[in-house]
């Protein structure tokens, strides 16, 4: 519970350390453990609390535990209650005194008060002690039968508790299909809810190993238990309504008038004053509507205004975490929330972790018609008392003026920025300038004026410094002065800090030397003598590096270091659209506010239940380096950091099929996009197929198995299946590919993928292989059911020849 | 799904430390302190209310200088986490009447009762304090409101105002009155807090509303109550902009952008009548909350000026103006303006015969800061500061000062016009009167005028 005694912390008065008073507390707990005085009962209260307020602050009181328990033996219900908080932080660090506690509990459970059986056996349940295990059974077995619904409520937690203490003596006992009745069948909601929360937990761990765990865990989001809860939904408490929402957002209905029925069902869900329960129903609405685009597209508006309404009403934090929900919206459909900007704006008194959301979102709503509002708004905060975010204002500008069309006005005030003598606006504006230069070198006429006038000694922010000295150099035949600036910066090599400024300086001298050549030589040479003795590793190199060069030949080394440049047209997205696509399936999470989606910083045990898509997801993170579609990717990203647009089309032209087949799928929901194709005489499969991970786990999720069986391996295939990798390689030649795999020997997971051949048609495939059994089970899921056998025969005779040279 | 839960002073002593799953390890509390103490080393920046340490993640709400914290493994919905601490918060309140770090080491074992109840394994189980009632038997141990700075929003009524019973909002849920009567009685506040954005000319660049209607019931018997608003209420605009003032100025009636509501309200004949059926639980909650946009006449109008004043020196008017009816007074009022970082010292001329004025230059920050008690409806009050500067300015002075902000209180006044026309209380007894309290406020959220 607490942290451990903190002896040495500071010490405020009601915050003693001592170990005397604990051996004091001792001493009278002991006097009054036989007393049978009146007023007992107060004394003892008063020592409890003392007790517990010692447990508050850390300091370590188990040793008074054998004591507590023989002062517990009380009718006084409040007596009892601090008792059972006392034992249940102890009992797991004494497992011998705990057994002291379960006598006077399970009397308690039998207890003619239902409020002290349902307290006793929150406590049993409580102690964590794993050889007292069998004592919960009995009375847990009865405590779902009580007929009262807080024992029934308190039970059924009880019944998570003791899986978690030991998984298969509540297996054993049958508990969780005792649950699942009463999930269906009881009166008291919250008993259901908890059934839920407590099913979810086990199944979702279960499943692992468990067949049928499985099934049940799937069972959870049938058609009849979604229904069930659904038409009970307004009955729930508000935090069950959360958990029972989130279930529906795994459920897929099977054709649209379903769709419809569930959203009319919660529409007034939305405007529910507590927002988890308004964000818990716009993830339902979001979800089920992907495949229809003009719903989808209805959603955002219905969902624009309540999600508003709860920025405005609630506390800052909540507002945070609404806000960081809208900005993902915000991000995914600009256009729609572009007339509400003015909802953005950042009022004075907010905390800086919301005005840096909204201004984010400032950025992302901004079109041709909202611009010049939005940018004076801007403008209006790079003068702010608060300097990050006056700094955060400026960048936004910036951001903006890289993604219009027309930049006219923006420029202008982007150069204002810079003669307003502040030298974090002019830190910052200096290098919006040069990104903005990057991008439309036709301004540079304009700019160059402007930036000509700053004196760099007013500039000292490394990243700003660097900017100007980018700018001195690239337009050095416009800027009269820039020779004379760059020598002097030179010449105050050594007071130069940063080595980035410094890798600048050589750059822009070299440059800056084949333009005007007469008037730079001598700052070049200095600059090249003080690079070359310089302590930072790349100075030295580049310095070196230019010297060799200009040595070798002028023209070679201008061409190298000065050639001519195409404008960027696109700077580099920092998320790749996958990772926004599976944040935006973990809608309603912390994802959400951390922009990661949930495997990069949960740990495996802790994903929530019933997500199966983290399942694959660490799998294929664990395997990266092994896994070709992964690396692919990475290379293309890198890529994109340096071309063009139209370079981009290019190369992802190839890759266009597979793009636009994603797309289909989103829409499509599992449906086979070809209907009814006939099969054709022979499967031939796309040798480049790729799918992404989040899509494979949508489909995975969607579609129905089509094909289960077991196969038998030949020795030499078990021979040969000392690592995973040696099958990838193997299946890969087949053109089945794999996205995830994992395990150790003798057992091995694998998530295969395949695409038929011209067609967008994809199988899935679950494999697990047990080596020493030598046997395969094989699951396989297809868009196309037709080809399915086809499929199977195909990944059977590919599985058959692996091992054989 | 929460693993801990814990509450933390100030200067980051445990109050209360509650862990339900033995997820997460001991220290966290600790961890969790540090890290907001010391989340950017030039400590302008205030840590995000959720953030994540080696796979810990930690939510947290501040409550009356208290750090409500909780922290789970999992990746749970970070508005329900924020929500419950909320809420856990506001239960609290319930029970002790006063909620501050003096009634909550008083009275932790009442809290811890309730947090045994309200989470189990981590696991929601009710935040009703009328359910919560049956399960806790500590009684609270009352300290002391009369010497307490009053809290939250309805506290306000607890100054000036003669005819509000000052100590029932800060009444336990459970406590009972001298004499074991209980009081029958009823506060309905509706509470607006307005954002308003004036441009340097004195145009209205944003104004919003965002106003709740709150209630907190001493009632026994649960009897229903009808709430009936405005009948020419609206809500929602369809279509276009809905900052497009042209289109309902003029019309009268009021029209939310808005609204949602407790889930205790029931809304069957409020298309109808706008009226709003609901069986008040215990405790303080929110009956609706609502959003407009609609245009309305601002409270204040603010004037400011400065000016250069030879070397060194600057000249700051500010001028006050409201624009409410004289029978309405605005107290706390407090006015707020940056002036250039290099100011050195600041001497102010209030207007003569000016009662109940402060004035003040924070020099830390580089602030003037001026303080009225009280504004009458109608009247105006100016400020005049000179300003004494370090070094010479080469910017445009304007750009380094501003903008004016503003805070104050104006009890019994609204400017949605949204209305409680009538509080019914449905009971069969014709004796049965209980006091019913309906209250107005309308306070400052952002009232800024650039300039």
């Amino acid at each position: 519970m607490a942290p451990p005694a903190q002896s040495q912390r500071s010490q405020s008065p009601s915050q003693p350390s001592g170990k005397s008073e604990v051996s004091d507390l001792k001493l009278q707990l002991r006097q009054l453990a036989g007393s049978r005085a009146p007023g007992v009962d107060d004394s003892k209260r008063e020592l409890f609390k003392k007790v517990i307020s010692y447990m508050t602050i850390g300091i370590d009181v188990s040793s008074l535990f054998g004591e507590m328990v023989m002062c517990s033996a009380t009718s006084d219900i409040v007596l009892k209650k601090m008792c059972y908080l006392y034992v249940g932080n102890y009992a797991k660090v004494n497992p011998d005194l705990a057994l002291l506690t379960i006598n006077f509990l399970q009397r308690d459970c039998h207890d003619q008060d239902p409020m002290i059986r349902g307290l006793a056996l929150r406590s049993l349940c409580s102690l964590r002690v794993a050889n007292l295990v069998e004592y919960l059974v009995g009375p847990l077995g009865s405590g779902l039968k009580d007929s009262n619904s807080y024992v029934r409520m308190v039970a059924v937690i009880g019944v998570l508790k003791l899986y978690h203490i030991s998984a298969s003596t509540c297996v054993d006992a049958d508990f969780p299909s005792t649950l699942k009745h009463l999930m269906l069948n009881d009166s008291d909601t919250q008993v259901v809810a908890n059934c839920l929360s407590a099913l979810q937990e086990i199944w979702s761990a279960e499943a692992s190993t468990s067949e049928e765990a499985s099934r049940e865990r799937e069972a959870l989001i049938s058609k009849l238990v979604i229904y069930y809860l659904l038409n009970r939904i307004k009955e729930f408490s508000e935090w069950a309504q959360c958990l029972v929402l989130e279930l529906v957002t795994k459920y897929v209905p099977s054709e649209s008038s379903e769709i419809f029925d569930i959203m009319n069902l919660l529409e007034d869900r939305l405007q529910h004053a507590n927002g988890a329960v308004v964000l818990a129903t716009v993830k339902v609405f979001l979800q089920l509507t992907l495949s229809m685009t003009d719903v989808h597209q209805q959603v955002y508006e219905r969902i624009k205004a309540p999600l508003l309404t709860l920025v405005s009403s609630g506390s800052p934090e909540q507002s945070y975490a609404v806000l960081s929900h809208l900005h993902l919206l915000v991000m995914r459909a600009p256009y729609v929330f572009s007339s509400d900007y003015k909802h953005f704006y950042c009022q004075y008194n907010e905390p800086s972790y919301v005005k840096r959301l909204k201004l984010e979102m400032l950025t992302a709503v901004a079109n041709e018609s909202n611009t010049y509002e939005i940018v004076t708004e801007l403008c209006e905060y790079a003068a702010n008392v608060d300097i990050p975010i006056a700094r955060e204002s400026i960048r936004a500008v910036g951001k903006i003026a890289l993604q219009q069309y027309d930049v006219n006005a923006i420029v202008d005030r982007l150069l204002q920025f810079l003669e307003m003598e502040k030298d974090y606006v002019t830190a910052e504006a200096l290098v919006l300038v040069k990104d903005l230069l990057r991008k439309y070198p036709q301004w540079s006429h304009d700019c160059i004026a402007v930036v000509g006038n700053i004196s760099s000694k007013n500039v000292q922010e490394p990243k700003a410094k660097a900017a100007l000295i980018w700018m001195l150099g690239e337009y050095s035949q416009d800027m009269q002065d820039a020779p004379y600036i760059l020598e002097s910066l030179v010449e105050n090599w050594d007071e130069e800090h940063s080595a980035e400024v410094r890798l600048h300086l050589l750059t822009a001298v070299m440059k800056c030397f084949f333009k005007r050549p007469p008037e730079t030589q001598s700052a070049l040479g200095a600059a090249l003598a003080a690079g070359v003795a310089d302590f930072h590793q790349d100075v030295h190199d580049r310095a070196l590096f230019y010297y060799r060069i200009l040595r070798y030949n002028v023209s070679v080394a201008e061409r190298v270091v000065n050639p001519p440049k195409q404008a960027v047209s696109v700077f580099a997205d920092t998320q790749s659209s996958e990772i926004k696509d599976r944040i935006f399936d973990e809608f309603n999470s912390l994802s959400v506010l951390y922009q990661k989606p949930s495997y990069m910083f949960t740990d495996k045990e802790h994903r929530g239940p019933l997500e199966f898509a983290d399942e694959i997801g660490n799998l294929s993170i664990g395997e990266a380096t092994d896994n070709v579609v992964s690396s692919q990717r990475v290379e293309e990203n890198d890529k994109d950091l340096l071309l063009t647009t139209a370079e981009k089309e290019e190369t992802r032209a190839g890759h266009s099929q597979q793009a636009s087949f994603g797309i289909d799928d989103l829409l499509g929901l599992g449906m086979p996009a070809v209907p009814n194709v006939p099969s054709p005489p022979q499967l031939k499969l796309n040798t480049k197929a790729a799918l992404d991970p989040s899509t494979f786990q949508q489909k995975w999720r969607q579609l129905p198995i089509a094909l289960s069986q077991e196969l038998l391996l030949s020795p030499q295939a078990v021979a040969a299946l000392t690592a995973p990798q040696a099958l990838l390689r193997h299946m890969q030649s087949h053109s089945i590919h794999c996205i995830a795999s994992g395990g150790q020997s003798p057992n091995f997971k694998f998530f295969f993928f395949a695409q038929k051949y011209e067609e967008s048609s994809n199988y899935l495939v679950e494999c697990i292989i047990n080596t020493s059994s030598g046997k395969a089970q094989v699951k396989i899921k297809a868009e196309d059911q037709s080809t399915s056998q086809a499929f199977s025969t195909l990944f059977e005779s590919a599985l058959s020849k692996f091992g054989t040279p | 799904m929460i693993s801990q839960f814990f509450v933390l002073s100030q200067r980051g002593d445990n109050i209360v430390f509650r862990d339900y799953r033995s997820e997460v390890a001991k220290g966290s509390a600790e961890i969790f302190f540090r890290k907001v103490k010391f989340w950017k080393e030039d400590g302008q920046e205030e840590a995000p209310p959720v953030f994540n340490v080696d796979g810990v993640n930690y939510f947290h709400v501040k409550v009356v200088g208290l750090l409500f914290v909780a922290t789970t493994r999992v990746n749970v919905s970070p508005s329900l986490v924020l929500e419950l601490l909320q809420r856990i918060a506001r239960v609290i309140k319930d029970y002790l009447g006063v909620l501050n770090e003096d009634s909550l080491r008083k009275n932790f074992v009442l809290v811890y009762e309730l947090l045994d109840e309200v989470i189990d394994f981590g696991y929601v189980q009710t935040t009703s304090t009328e359910v919560l009632k049956s399960y806790v038997f500590n009684e609270p141990i009352v300290i002391d409101a009369a010497r307490l700075q009053p809290l939250g929003p309805a506290a306000i009524f607890m100054q000036g105002t003669k005819r509000m019973p000052g100590t029932a909002v800060t009444k336990s849920v459970v406590a009972n009155e001298p004499g074991g009567r209980k009081r029958e009685e009823i506060f309905v506040d509706i509470i607006e807090k307005i954002s308003v954005t004036f441009s340097s000319s004195g145009y209205i660049l944003t104004s919003e509303v965002d106003g709740t209607i709150q209630m907190k019931s001493y009632l026994s018997g649960n009897p229903e109550i009808r709430l009936a608003l405005n009948e020419d209420l609206s809500i929602g605009r369809g279509g276009g902009s809905i900052y497009d003032y042209r289109s309902s100025s003029g019309s009268g009636a009021v029209i939310l952008d808005d609204c949602n509501f407790h889930e205790s309200v029931r809304l069957d004949s409020f298309d109808m009548d706008r009226t709003l059926a609901l069986v008040p639980p215990d405790g303080e909650f929110p009956v609706m909350n609502y959003r407009m946009t609609q245009e309305f006449k601002p409270p204040f109008r603010i004037n400011c000026l400065i000016e250069e004043a030879g070397q060194l020196k600057a000249e700051v008017i500010i001028k006050v103006r409201a624009e409410f009816p004289s029978n309405i007074t605005a107290n706390t009022v407090v006015v707020q303006m940056p002036v250039p970082k290099y100011t050195a010292r600041a001497s102010f001329e209030l207007e003569p015969g000016a009662v109940g004025q402060r004035t003040d230059f924070k020099e830390s920050n580089k602030k003037l800061e001026w303080g009225l008690k009280k504004i009458v409806g109608g009247s105006e009050h100016t400020l005049r500061a000179k300003l004494t500067f370090s070094q010479e300015s080469h910017a445009n002075i304007t750009k380094e000062a501003g903008p004016v902000s503003m805070t104050f209180t104006i009890p019994m006044y609204n400017v949605s016009r949204l209305q409680v026309k009538y509080l019914q209380i449905a009971k069969k007894s014709s004796s049965y009167n209980p006091y019913r309290w309906v209250r107005y406020v309308t306070q400052a959220n952002s009232y800024v005028a650039r300039i």
